[in-house]
């Protein structure tokens, strides 16, 4: 057999490239969709009918739409500012203490919300909630977040952690510093960059729920993903499609600083 | 740790004891003991007090663990070729790709699968132009089937897929590839022999991470389903809601998580052995 064809690229499959072409057609056509549609003259969001801005300015305009948004806003910036303090006192605590027992089982723990369906983990808090006689609203929400915030925020503060070593603690030890001292001007500065991703990826988690904030909403607390979804299911119009790509162009803005911010540490990104 | 232990830990449990109450026609559990909620997955209780074999939710259960498989499936399909070809880049465009493949996996779930119902829908992105042309004259109906459903839930979970399989491809010393070639392997047998089971350890923990999460969805099988084709992800939901019968709700999700025990274990397992096997 001759080997050496012409064009014969070692580790090279025909149709490859076209696949992944197409791969990437898949993934992102649907969203080139919803922002194309954000512009339909139409007064049904899914018939188009021609380019018009107009159901931009009804959705800016629109008070329940502005009211969700708050919502939204409070809602993320509470459980993210939370969340992130929590998993950075729980990131620290578990490199202090180095090596004990039940490690994997905390990690284990930590990490559980990544691994339980999204459901179950609703319903189980409502029931939680209904439980201690927890009056659903805000407050409930911005709780529920917290929870699943958490492992999102822990995850690149523990990477960051973990590629960091303690020889400028150590340094700084030497140099009279204090606990405190050395932690406000050493470590807190090196864990930053950690601790600015986790935040964003908690943000960016908590104000796209949808499923969790559902369960445990009760009457008038209304986030924009709720508010979304009512709007789905009342028949459609343009307007869902306009706040829709508002919120995609958020989280593409929010997850594209993310990533070029922890570039650098590659096990943020890889892990 | 301690927040997770009492709002993650505690509420399974919670939702463990409430599977075995009796339900209060308000919503919410009376606090008596009963096995009602698990008899009801499996049978009908009559009025008269008999107990019929009732296969409804069974079926549901069946289709949810259907399209949980169609759904890894095809995210495997798709994903492998892709996986493989972004390990054939360099460095600065591997990066590109993955950040691309990464970045929908962060935007908003329900707006990615409502992008679809723009796609899929009558007079939608797909059959307005076929209509318009004279090529159907009807709707396609394409809307609220299995399979729209499976086309949302591979879409969402893609990245799942990708990521780790990419993972354990990038580890790969290509010099098995070359070095097979050198003893006359085609690239098939490459493919079969060298590189598939290298990436094993990543196709398996894909093929987890897709199930897992496709078999308790609810936004794909309620917004592309129509909430006629119920999952076991939208079945939780109503019996929190509007059928206000939340213990059966509570033991249709402690099935799911006992599935979910079952998949990840049967991974566990997999990555022990093998780990015994390299060591």
């Amino acid at each position: 057999m001759k080997r050496q064809r012409k064009g014969f690229v070692l580790g090279h499959y025909p149709g490859m490239n076209l696949w992944t072409a197409l791969f990437f057609v898949y993934l992102y056509a649907p969203m080139l969709v919803l922002v194309v549609y954000a512009f339909n003259d139409s007064d049904r969001a899914q018939i188009w009918r021609g380019f018009s801005t107009r159901w931009f300015y009804k959705a800016f305009a629109n008070d329940s739409i502005q009211d969700a948004a708050i919502n939204s806003l409070i809602i993320a910036v509470c459980a993210t500012v939370v969340a992130t303090t929590l998993a950075t006192l729980a990131a620290l605590a578990m490199a202090r203490t180095g090596e004990f027992k039940g490690r994997s089982a905390t990690l284990g723990l930590i990490s559980l919300p990544l691994v339980v369906p999204e459901i179950a983990t609703a319903v189980a808090t409502l029931s939680f909630f209904a439980v201690i006689g927890f009056q659903l609203g805000l407050l409930s929400i911005i709780v529920a977040h917290t929870v699943f915030c958490i492992p999102f925020a822990f995850l690149p503060i523990r990477a960051r952690l973990e590629g960091m070593n303690d020889t400028l603690e150590q340094a700084a030890g030497d140099l009279y510093a204090n606990e405190w001292q050395t932690f406000r001007h050493i470590t807190l500065p090196l864990l930053m960059p950690g601790i600015v991703a986790g935040a964003m990826l908690s943000f960016i988690i908590s104000i796209d729920d949808f499923i969790i904030t559902l369960m445990v909403s009760g009457a008038g607390a209304t986030t924009l993903p709720l508010y979304i979804y009512g709007m789905i299911r009342q028949g459609i119009t343009p307007e869902v499609n306009v706040i829709s790509t508002v919120m995609l162009g958020i989280s593409i803005v929010f997850i594209s600083a993310y990533w070029f911010m922890t570039k650098g540490d590659d096990h943020t990104t890889t892990h | 740790m301690v927040v997770i232990g009492i709002f993650m830990v505690l509420p399974m449990m919670i939702l463990v004891v409430f599977s075995f109450l009796e339900a209060d026609p308000y919503g919410g559990v009376e606090p008596v003991f009963s096995l009602e909620a698990y008899i009801q997955i499996l049978y009908e209780i009559d009025f008269d007090d008999t107990v019929v074999f009732n296969p409804i939710y069974l079926n549901i259960i069946a289709r949810s663990v259907g399209l949980a498989l169609v759904a890894t499936f095809g995210c495997l399909i798709l994903g492998f070729p892709v996986a493989y070809f972004i390990t054939r880049q360099s460095p600065r465009n591997q990066n590109m790709l993955l950040y691309l493949i990464t970045l929908p996996f962060w935007t908003n779930l329900l707006i990615r699968t409502y992008s679809w119902i723009l796609i899929l829908a009558k007079n939608g992105v797909v059959e307005q132009p076929l209509l318009a042309l004279g090529i159907i004259d009807d709707s396609l109906g394409m809307m609220y089937t299995n399979g729209a459903i499976a086309i949302g839930l591979i879409y969402t979970y893609l990245p799942l897929m990708v990521l780790p399989i990419y993972a354990s491809l990038e580890k790969l010393d290509f010099r098995l590839v070359e070095a097979a070639h050198d003893l006359y392997a085609g690239r098939l047998k490459v493919m079969r022999e060298i590189i598939v089971p290298l990436a094993m350890p990543g196709i398996i923990a894909g093929c987890i991470l897709v199930f897992v999460p496709s078999l308790g969805a609810f936004i794909a099988p309620d917004l592309l389903g129509g909430g006629k084709k119920l999952m076991l992800g939208s079945l939780i939901q109503l019996q929190f809601s509007s059928s206000r019968n939340w213990p059966f709700g509570s033991a249709i999700a402690v099935c799911l998580l006992a599935l979910v025990m079952i998949s990840l274990t049967i991974q566990a397992r997999s990555a022990g052995k093998r780990r015994a096997m390299e060591g």
